[in-house]
């Protein structure tokens, strides 16, 4: 969200080690990751948070009784 | 690791529903991130999904008002970690990567083919390709990124300069790995023979 548009000479960035300018592949890495992000999401996620919500134990029994194992 | 109670069992339930509505929104940027570490889609989910059921038996542990999408990218992170250990991902790019360099003409303007960053991503070590996704696609500050890696900030700096110097090179020399249409399907078959093994239906366990 950050507005970054190109300026023509000076860019006032302290950082002493910054690059020059971004690499051309910046904005394609953004592409990449915004472009899962906004993808339908698969309805499992969504079922999987409501089963959690569902199973969800009314207060600690010492070990969940229904044998699911926490895996480690 | 601390005997927990059942999940969430300290909250009341409007906390427990903050915590379900904040989990189910960062859901997406959890399959982005987990997209990137381990490029196929499918095993990304599967990491996604073991994360959130890890988020949920922890969220006693997450303190509102805090990150969420920080706070599940470092599970995420650790169970690709541990995944990796065992050699869930194991050769996706990393065997044979050498015979199959492809050399295309260097130099041209031509635009970057998403596909082509991506595998030119997925072929940097795993430190590095983190670091790179946490703050150049995932926009996270160096400090929060090394704060999600439990490294030093200077740590995390040096890593994404390191990343973003290979991709340049090897897309600038055309010196990206391509993947093999035969090769993918015989790799998925093994992936899905060790994933048969690890759920403990596999012809033996081994040691």
């Amino acid at each position: 969200m950050a507005s970054n548009h190109k300026q023509g000479g000076s860019n006032g960035r302290g950082d002493e080690n910054a690059s020059r300018h971004p690499p051309e592949w910046a904005d394609g890495l953004k592409q990449l990751y915004d472009s899962v992000v906004e993808e339908a999401l698969p309805d499992a996620f969504k079922d999987l948070l409501d089963r959690l919500d569902a199973i969800d134990p009314p207060r600690g029994t010492n070990t969940s009784p229904d044998g699911r194992d926490s895996g480690k | 690791m601390s005997g927990d109670p059942a999940a969430g069992g300290n909250r009341t339930a409007s906390e427990k529903a903050d915590f379900k509505r904040e989990l189910t929104q960062v859901v997406p940027h959890l399959r982005a991130f987990a997209r990137g570490l381990c490029g196929r889609p499918d095993l990304a989910d599967d990491l996604v999904q073991e994360a959130l059921l890890k988020a949920w038996a922890a969220q006693d542990r997450f303190e509102p008002g805090t990150s969420m999408r920080a706070w599940t990218f470092v599970i995420l992170r650790n169970a690709y970690l541990t995944d990796m250990r065992r050699n869930r991902f194991r050769g996706e790019y990393d065997e044979g990567v050498a015979e199959r360099i492809l050399t295309a003409p260097a130099g041209q303007e031509e635009p970057i083919h998403l596909s082509d960053l991506h595998r030119a991503l997925l072929t940097l070590p795993a430190e590095r390709r983190e670091a790179l996704l946490l703050v150049g696609a995932g926009g996270f500050s160096y400090e929060e990124a090394a704060a999600i890696c439990g490294c030093a900030v200077g740590t995390i700096k040096s890593r994404v300069g390191r990343a973003r110097a290979a991709l340049t090179e090897m897309l600038a020399n055309g010196t990206i790995p391509r993947r093999s249409t035969g090769d993918d399907i015989a790799h998925r078959a093994i992936l899905e023979e060790l994933d048969t093994v690890a759920a403990g239906n596999g012809v033996s366990s081994q040691g």
